[in-house]
């Protein structure tokens, strides 16, 4: 974020943190996005969302290390990496996600609540020790494949081609996602598992097969989300999963979780608040800001912002 | 738990051992201190056990407490601060102090059910941290405060007690800690004891019941709000002693990250490995994966590096760089092979047993009546 404000040549001005604010939010919303799907339908808060998505940017800079796009000047290699990275990454992720579902979950799919939710800390604690092997314990540089060009030269705002990316990449993805969930066969069968995966099962809905393919989706959103991060922070470690993975949890509660929407208001809002906080309350205080927001916020409305009330199971 | 007869006994053995071990002639007193740690996490893990075991809610953020406990210690203590006082006073302070703060932050979320309270929590927990981190000039940021050495009690003036300590072979390096080391000790078992006896009294039989079935025990005229607000002041108040002595064991408060939400995580998984809900379990659970975490790694990596099998210090070839590995299927398989944990409390083990085993111990012939 330092960097950011460095960058800014005109006066900052409060729309410039509310730039940022959106941007970094998006980008909160898109790893949210996956959350809240998985939750959504087995209401598993998935801790190892955030260590996915870490694993999903450390195969990304393998393709872009591999193909030698951060040290080449050939701006097409560039394009070809970032090409190669969309598909890898979130198929990287999606596949590890449903091998996790498969093993793990699945076991304890009428297991009380805590024995998914452990069992979720496991995964993530298993995953950080793999990134910790694959990259070491120390900041990883991720290529910096994008050029910073400023889209809104002259209005004394800065906006770059990688802030238009990050909008470009979560808004479709969050109209794509919506739509495929509201009208798919395969999106009202994931509704009705979501609803009761009993009486989905009697209505002849693959119940397990409806799972793994929200596994899969939240799995590919975590990898596009990664690539993402990548390009537009130029740093990983394998401990920014558990980091973001919190943001993205809070944005998917925030918003009121299971709903997509909302988890995209939620990382919106995120955003918002930290950037405006690190302007006007400092930096060392923002993240503390977002927590406390999150617990006024959910005092007062305890479902989230966009949340139904759910029924009391009895 | 049932206290079959064998199990009382072992349970006998491991105190003696644990009371005799530093009278023992050249015992190790570098194991001595490593125990000291443990013994401060096991009341911190009994304390969740509390909230999580007994209540059944799920709190991510006990460290927090544990946090509040070592830094109203270090407050009181430590030079920076005029206070000076005793160690007695310090761990009454952090104790109601972590309850307390327990207490008034729970409060106005307890409307709230199931996951939403337990990101609340992680939430405080995480706001804790940056507190302890940011406010520089009562908790010295990153450093954390030092030194923290009581008086242990008021009426002992020297608190190193060298006279006790020469013939164990312990003052050499470790002055006055065996002496620590038992009252440390000494508190461990006297809330063993107190949560026996809390488990056992009504307001334990109402958490169970209100972690069994909110609903039905409201039903049955039980105050929820009032039943969850005193399993978090109990539980905080464990934490908050925990991380007291946890100050003066370490003589600092440590930094903020030994509060942060790894430590809530670890805590956790001790309390569910061993057994939600069980006593016996809470410290099974913190002996096995702190004792290998704290203990047994590093000696494992101190052979390696004597028999000089890693010359390049690759990290997958230390013990300690598997840690979250072994942490991470730990839970895992526990999750799926033995959910209870390992030594099930006995109301859990009893739920998960099939109906008809419990009603075979009844006489199940019908009674002819002539």
């Amino acid at each position: 974020m330092g960097e950011l404000f460095a960058a800014i040549d005109a006066p900052a001005s409060v729309w410039q943190f509310i730039i940022i604010g959106l941007v970094t939010g998006a980008l909160y919303a898109l790893i949210a996005l996956g959350y809240t799907m998985v939750y959504g339908i087995i209401e598993l808060i998935n801790f190892a969302h955030g260590d996915l998505f870490m694993l999903g940017s450390f195969l990304a800079l393998q393709v872009a290390v591999t193909l030698g796009a951060a040290t080449a000047d050939d701006g097409a290699i560039g394009m070809v990496a970032i090409a190669l990275m969309l598909v890898t990454a979130p198929l990287f992720c999606a596949g590890l996600n449903v091998a996790v579902d498969r093993i793990v979950y699945r076991p304890l799919r009428n297991a009380p609540k805590l024995a998914p939710l452990v069992s979720a800390i496991g995964v993530s604690f298993i995953f950080m020790n793999i990134g910790l092997f694959w990259r070491g314990a120390t900041d990883v540089n991720f290529p910096n494949l994008i050029p910073p060009t400023n889209l809104l030269e002259g209005t004394g705002l800065r906006f770059t081609a990688k802030d238009a990316m990050v909008i470009g990449v979560t808004v479709p993805t969050m109209v794509a996602l919506t739509v495929f969930v509201r009208y798919t066969s395969l999106g009202k069968a994931m509704r009705a598992t979501a609803q009761n995966p009993t009486a989905a099962q009697l209505m002849g809905i693959g119940v397990d097969r409806v799972i793994a393919l929200t596994f899969a989706l939240g799995g590919a959103l975590a990898g596009i989300a990664s690539v993402v991060y990548g390009l537009y922070n130029n740093t990983v470690s394998y401990q920014m999963g558990f980091q973001n993975g919190l943001y993205a949890f809070t944005a998917a509660v925030l918003g009121g979780i299971g709903n997509i929407p909302g988890a995209v208001l939620g990382g919106l809002v995120i955003g918002l608040v930290k950037a405006l906080g690190d302007a006007y309350v400092g930096a060392q205080w923002s993240e503390a800001l977002v927590f406390a927001i999150l617990i006024v916020i959910l005092i007062f409305r305890p479902t989230g912002i966009l949340g139904a009330r759910t029924r009391e199971k009895v | 738990m049932t206290w079959t007869a064998p199990f009382r006994y072992w349970l006998l053995a491991v105190l003696v051992l644990v009371v005799a071990y530093p009278l023992i002639p050249g015992s190790n007193p570098i194991l001595g201190q490593q125990l000291v740690p443990l013994v401060c996490y096991a009341i911190l893990a009994l304390g969740l056990n509390v909230v999580v075991g007994y209540t059944g809610l799920l709190h991510l953020g006990i460290a927090a407490f544990f946090g509040i406990g070592a830094y109203v210690t270090g407050i009181l203590t430590v030079p920076m601060f005029p206070f000076q006082q005793s160690f007695l006073v310090a761990v009454i302070a952090s104790t109601v102090i972590a309850s307390a703060v327990g207490v008034v932050t729970t409060a106005p979320t307890l409307r709230l059910r199931g996951d939403y309270l337990a990101l609340v929590t992680l939430g405080f927990g995480l706001i804790t941290t940056f507190a302890i981190r940011n406010l520089d000039n009562i908790t010295d940021g990153t450093k954390g405060l030092n030194p923290v050495s009581p008086n242990l009690l008021p009426w002992v003036d020297d608190p190193d007690l060298t006279k006790f300590d020469r013939p164990t072979g312990w003052a050499a390096t470790w002055r006055g800690y065996p002496y620590f080391y038992y009252i440390c000790v000494g508190l461990l078992v006297l809330v063993m004891w107190l949560l026996r006896n809390l488990e056992r009294s009504r307001l334990g039989r109402n958490w169970v019941a209100l972690r069994e079935d909110e609903l039905a025990a409201t039903c049955m005229g039980l105050n929820p709000a009032r039943l969850k607000l005193s399993a978090i002041a109990a539980g905080a108040a464990l934490a908050g002693l925990a991380g007291a002595l946890y100050a003066v064991s370490q003589r600092t408060t440590a930094g903020p990250q030994a509060y942060d939400f790894n430590r809530s995580m670890i805590t956790l998984c001790c309390v569910i490995l061993g057994g939600l809900g069980s006593r016996p379990g809470v410290l099974v659970g913190v002996f096995l994966l702190l004792g290998y975490d704290t203990i047994l790694t590093p000696y494992l990596d101190n052979q390696i590096q004597l028999l000089q099998i890693n010359p390049n210090g690759k990290s997958y070839l230390k013990v300690s760089g598997w840690r979250l590995f072994v942490f991470g299927l730990a839970l895992i398989v526990m999750m799926r092979f033995r959910p209870a944990g390992l030594l099930p409390a006995w109301r859990v083990r009893h739920e998960l047993q099939p109906a008809n085993a419990n009603e075979s111990a009844k006489p199940v012939e019908p009674t002819t009546g002539a």
